[in-house]
Parts: structure tokens; sequence; C-alpha cells
């Protein structure tokens, strides 16, 4: 037989709770605002280029639909420092590991974004035997951009709606 | 390219259909033009001259088909040196284009073809194919690498593919295919790809 | 420093480093090194990691339906190898092809030349930091993008050759637009000039780096601008000239120097000479229908064709056998970026670190192109 603590709701439990409120309200809520603020106008991809989607980046991180104004960075090639990895293209069977390694020395908070079908679902290589049918089953994915390949516009969409979703994000520390 | 052909000009000429573009540029004649007259083939005279000086020095190599800039040349495995050698040397053609592998399993035979070019001037549009058979399940053939050294990277890509052993090659590990592949050669044709 | 010949791979002065596929100077590619503090003693390519298994599904679609993944390989230049993959069909099939889609065909090969070499050219720069040049580079390269577009429908996958003709019209308003645009990118190719190709730092970060001597380049099969910059004058399209080439007037560039400099000056030469010709086919384009009517699953008869074009990179080469179907019994696709593979160990020895990148770009390697 388990003993099931009873709560009391006595007074001082009631005025915890109320002084728990207020904290939020008046410090947590606006330091995860600035918190979340700052991390989504600074995202940083990392620099891995998987397949021909790539070229779709360079155009759109070049001068005529600039996502730096967004406040993406260039792609960098240290893991440590980086918080955004845009997988473009297809992955392959000699890949996969190297990017679940990838993914898991980078440190939190970090987010993905699935470019072009061939990260969504296989897309025009479904049967080939090389190739991973979507990248979701490795590693989470936040933001699916769909296209073959997406257009510069349709990717900076996508990281404005990467954007959106770190601004609602809840707690302070990641995910 | 389209205007060189071996085989017998088509029958009826193919239909030019009035092309539904959305604003043809310069103004049609209402009639379709006439149908062309396919121009007449020229003589394949360098492929015959090249055949006859090979068969002369081989006899037992067999031309296969030939067109104005192409020869195809079948041999066995055991010659293929030395015809390499012939042709690079005494012919001319020093530049490996590329190595493809055909599986015939009809026959229960892959082959191996080098299609090589030449850097030689006026025979730089010549593209001679050497290629050998072999048995389906004992695919052993001499490397060529000595023969035309850039042909190392096609051969091993030959060898992942298709499963062919090219005896005296240093390197035969995979270069395309991931290091753990453990299946068939995939481009052989009773290897069936997952997604079909 | 250590030679190739007398190291062995345990010795206590040798690190082994990959320059792996996430690194900035690599793309989706790994090089094997193997250094003796900052010069590289042996290197291995490692190709691979975007395999897709072209060739194979070749097998399970039909002609017309390999017509979307294999334009895949080198998006860049994509038309360029559906244009080999349309003249092989085209050849088993005997089509003759109309003038005016044999101009188109000509006219967007050279677009994507053209955009090729502007991202070639671009990450040359990036790659020596010479970042005016990466990001003029790839917004110039926007222009004829957007030519590209109004021609073929799409931003770089234009899917426009196809077997048995091109797929539409060029519509008028684009041969006024590829007009301007070819005037205005002639003066821009002259800013190139100065800023990159005469810049001193350039100079001493390419010349005499990465040498390739005429006899090594014909031996290891060097094709594509890696030649042209060697000494040997190899272009498919004055060699075997395919769907009316003869008609245009235009060079063939070759430099002697063997340098890394001489392999970007090469691709800045072949973008001149693309212009001229994309003139010369919008000025004299001929009337008449673009397309031959094949239907969805065109019968190919049986036979077996090798036929070359010449592609941004180099000489891409199609094997194609039919034997009656209408889906191609085996189909081998030889790119140049794979061709060309062979000959970056064997420029890699001896070279500082800081050289790699400078030497593996110049070959105008694209990964995905030659892993198919």
């Amino acid at each position: 037989m388990v003993a099931v603590q009873q709560q009391k709701t006595g007074a001082f439990q009631v005025l915890v709770g109320k002084i728990d409120d207020v904290l939020q309200y008046a410090i947590g809520d606006p330091m995860r605002y600035l918190a979340n603020w700052g991390r989504l106008y600074s995202l940083w991809p990392v620099h891995l280029e998987t397949a021909c989607c790539s070229v779709e980046v360079g155009a759109a991180a070049g001068s005529r639909f600039d996502i730096e104004r967004f406040g993406t960075l260039e792609a960098f090639g240290s893991l440590r420092a980086c918080d955004l990895i845009i997988v473009m293209g297809t992955v392959t069977r000699k890949l996969a590991p190297r990017l679940k390694l990838i993914y898991d020395q980078m440190a939190e908070p970090k987010w993905v974004i699935a470019m072009g079908a061939c990260s969504i679902t296989g897309g025009l290589y479904f049967d080939s035997y090389n190739v991973l049918r979507g990248i979701d089953d490795i590693i989470p994915v936040d933001v699916y951009v769909p296209g073959c390949p997406p257009r510069a516009e349709a990717l900076i969409q996508g990281i404005v709606l990467l954007q959106e979703k770190i601004r609602r994000m809840p707690t302070l520390g990641g995910r | 390219m389209s205007k060189a052909k071996a085989s017998p000009p088509p029958a009826a000429a193919p239909n030019p259909a009035p092309a539904p573009g959305p604003k043809p540029a310069a103004a049609p004649s209402p009639t379709p033009a006439p149908a062309p007259t396919a121009p007449p083939k020229p003589e394949p005279v360098r492929a015959k001259s090249f055949a006859s000086q090979i068969t002369s020095r081989f006899p037992e190599v067999k031309v296969e088909w030939m067109k104005e800039r192409r020869l195809k040349v079948v041999t066995t495995p055991t010659r293929i040196r030395e015809v390499g050698l012939f042709s690079r040397d005494t012919l001319g053609f020093d530049h490996i284009s590329t190595v493809s592998g055909v599986d015939w399993i009809a026959k229960n035979e892959l082959e191996v073809e080098y299609f090589v070019g030449s850097s030689t001037p006026g025979l730089e549009d010549f593209i001679l194919a050497v290629s050998e058979r072999v048995p389906r399940d004992n695919p052993v053939v001499p490397t060529l690498i000595d023969v035309w050294r850039g042909a190392e990277y096609h051969e091993r890509e030959t060898h992942e593919m298709f499963g062919i052993n090219f005896q005296g090659h240093p390197n035969q590990s995979h270069i395309l295919l991931p290091e753990d592949w453990n299946d068939l050669p995939p481009l052989r044709k009773d290897y069936v790809s997952p997604g079909r | 420093m250590t030679v190739e010949s007398e190291y062995s791979p345990d010795s206590d002065n040798i690190m082994s480093v990959s320059l792996g596929p996430q690194h900035p100077g690599a793309g989706h590619f790994r090089i094997k090194l193997w250094l003796d503090g900052d010069y590289v003693v042996k290197s291995e390519p490692d190709p691979g990691y975007v395999h897709r298994g072209e060739e194979k599904m070749g097998e399970y679609r039909n002609y017309i339906q390999n017509v979307p993944h294999l334009e895949r390989p080198v998006i860049l230049d994509s038309s360029n190898i559906l244009f080999a993959y349309s003249l092989g069909v085209d050849e088993l099939m005997n089509n003759r092809i109309p003038p005016r889609g044999q101009y188109m065909r000509v006219i967007m090969s050279e677009i994507n030349r053209i955009i090729s070499h502007m991202y070639f050219l671009a990450i040359q720069g990036y790659f020596m930091g010479h970042t005016t040049m990466i990001t003029w580079c790839m917004g110039d390269r926007d222009f004829w993008i957007d030519l590209g577009e109004r021609i073929g429908g799409a931003r770089v996958t234009f899917a426009y050759i196809i077997p048995g003709g091109v797929r539409n019209d060029i519509p008028e308003f684009a041969i006024e637009k590829g007009l301007k645009t070819c005037d205005w990118f002639d003066k821009r190719m002259d800013e190139y000039e100065k800023i990159f190709f005469q810049n001193p730092m350039v100079h001493q970060r390419s010349d005499r780096i990465g040498v390739l001597s005429k006899s090594d380049a014909i031996a290891l099969g060097a094709t594509g601008t890696v030649a042209r910059a060697s000494g040997l004058s190899f272009d498919v399209r004055k060699d075997e000239p395919y769907s009316s080439y003869e008609d245009f007037e235009f060079r063939t560039p070759v430099l002697t120097q063997g340098d890394s400099w001489a392999r970007a000056y090469v691709a800045l030469l072949d973008m001149r000479e693309a212009v001229k010709i994309i003139r010369q086919a919008l000025k004299k384009l001929p009337p008449g229908p673009v397309r031959l009517k094949l239907g969805p699953q065109p019968r190919v008869p049986a036979g077996e064709v090798y036929v070359r074009t010449e592609a941004a990179r180099g000489e891409m080469s199609y094997h194609i056998v039919s034997d009656g179907s209408p889906r191609p019994y085996r189909l081998k696709i030889g790119t140049p970026s794979f061709k060309n593979l062979r000959v970056l160990p064997y420029l890699l020895r001896g070279v500082h670190v800081a050289d790699i990148p400078v030497i593996y770009w110049g070959i105008n390697y694209w990964p995905v192109e030659a892993d198919r």
C-alpha cells in the first residue's frame, strides 16, 4: 500500500504561490523575453553542406537575398559556437552518422531547419539505395522548408518562422 | 553528334510539330517546313583504319561497332593490357575518358569498357572503346593503371558497383559507397533498390 | 620536411587530420591529410558523401522521367548535364532536332556555363579571403539566373533541354533582356579582372601553387579548365561540334602556366567566349518549332552510344545502353569532377596547409557531381 501524501492548503502555501506568480511576471517573463530576443536575432548556422540545396543557401547569403539582415551570420566552422544547423538537401547513409555527431556536439540551445524535399521525406530520391528518407528519424527538426530547391525567399521565410518559434520559447535554459 | 550515325536513316522524317510557345519571337511561316532530308552519312574512314591496325596486330580482337568518331573493340582479359599499350603508344590514345561496366545478366557476363580519347592534334574527337567480358561469378581482370594512370578512381568505382576485382590495383576500397556497405554490388541487375 | 616516399604513418612527426565534411573549406567532401608541421606529406580524397545512386535510379525510370533527377548532380550547371543526356537519347532514336531548338540548347548551355563559373570564382575568392569577389559574383550571378528563369521557369533547375529538343520557346522580352545582360556583363568582367586577377595578394596566393604539367594532365585524364590551364586545348565544342556549335565564332582559351591562378583565369576567359556565343545566337535565331513531339514514353531502339559535351567544368560524357525497352539498360554518367579528382592528391604534395583550399577548389571540383 502506497501512502499518498496529502498537500496541505493552508494560508502559507497560498501566499508562497502568489509570490511565485508575482516574481514570474515581474522578473521571469521579461528575462525570458530578453534572452529569446537575443537568441533569435543572432542565429549562427554551422557550415555543413549536404547536397544541392547548398547552392540556394549560398544565393540566400549573397548580396541579393541577404539573410544577414535578419541576423543570421555567415556559416561557421566551429560547432560549439553555433546554434543553428540547416540541413540542406539529401542526407546519404554515409553522411548520416556524421550529421548525428555534429548535432550532438553543438551546445544547447540549438535548432534544426530541414531544407528541401530530400531532407523532409527523401524527396526525388525516395527509391535510392543510399538515401535517408527524411532526417527527422535521426535529429529533431524545428522548421521544414519545402521545395526542390526552395527559393531563397522561401528559406528566408523559414528562418523568420524559426525566429517566431524562438520568441515563444517557454523556458529560459533551452528547449 | 546528331548527324554522324552508322545506323540506317529513319524511314519517315520526324514530324516538326508547331511548338505552342507563349510568344514565338520571329514570325514563322504558317505552313510547316518541308521534311528535312537526312544528310549523307560520312564514311568512318579513321575508324576503319584503326580497326584494321588493331586486328592485324591482335587477330583475336573483334570489332563490335564503328561510327565516324567512335570505335569499339572487344577483347579478353588476358590480352587487354597489350591492346591498351598498343592503342596508347602506337595509335596515340593516351587520355582516359572514363571506365564503364555493364551487367549482361541474360548472358551471365560482366563487361568492362575503357573509353579513351587522344591528345594528338586532329584526333581529339575520336574515342576508342576497349572492352572485355568476364563471367559473373568470378570477375577478375587486370588493372590498367600503368597504361592510363587516370583510370585509378574509375576502376575503383567499377569495382564497388559491380564487384569486379581489378588485380594489381593499389586500393580497392569503397570510394562512393559507405564504408560499411555489405550488400550486393548495387549496379548489378539482381540487386533491387529498397524503394522498389 | 618528409616526402611521401620516405614517411611511415606511425612516425612521431606525422599528424593525420581530416579536412572533413563539416568544414568551411571543404564542402560535401573529405580530404584525409597526413601533415608534417605545416606541410602536406600525403593526401587522399574521400568522396561519396552525396552518392545518391543516380545511375541505378536511371534504370527504373523511362527516358523522359529521367530528366528531373539527372539535372540535380550538378545543379549549378544543370543544362549541360541534360544536354549530354539528350544528345545521347537523340542519337539512339535518330532524332533530328529543329534548328531553333538547337540554338536554344546552345543558349541555355552557355548561360549555365556562366552561372557555374560565377559560383566557382566566388568561392575561389572566398577561400583566399577576398570577400569582395564572393559578394560581387554571387550578386551578379543572379542576373543570369533571372535570364534563365525567364526562359526555363525555375531558378536553378531549369529542366529545359530534354530529348527531342527544348521544352518551350523563348519569350520575346527574354531576347532583349539577354542582349542587355550580355552588354552589361562584358563591362563587369573588366572590373573582375582589375580587382581579382590583377590583385597582387591574389597573385601571391595562387601563382606557382599547384602546378600541373602538360604530360601529367594527359596521363591523369584531366579535362576542362584544369586541362586548358596546362596547355591542352581540349574543348568538345570545337573538337566534335554538336548541336550547331559550328555556326558560332568563338575561341578556346588555353594558358600554359598550369597553376591555380591560370585555372581561375581560364574560367573568366571561358565566360567571355560564352557571352559572345549567346549574343550571336540571340541575334540570329532561326524561326520554327523547338521540339519534336516524342510522347511521354518514347521507344528507343536497341543500341549503345557514347556522347560527350563540354560542361562548365569539363567533358561530360554519357554511355547509354538501350535494349529496346522504354527504360535505359545502363546509364553511365562520366562527370568532369570525377575525372579531375585524380589530379587532387597529385597536386597536394609538399604544399602548405593554407594552400589546400586554393588548390582543391581551383580544380573546379563539385562534390555532388563527382558522387552522382
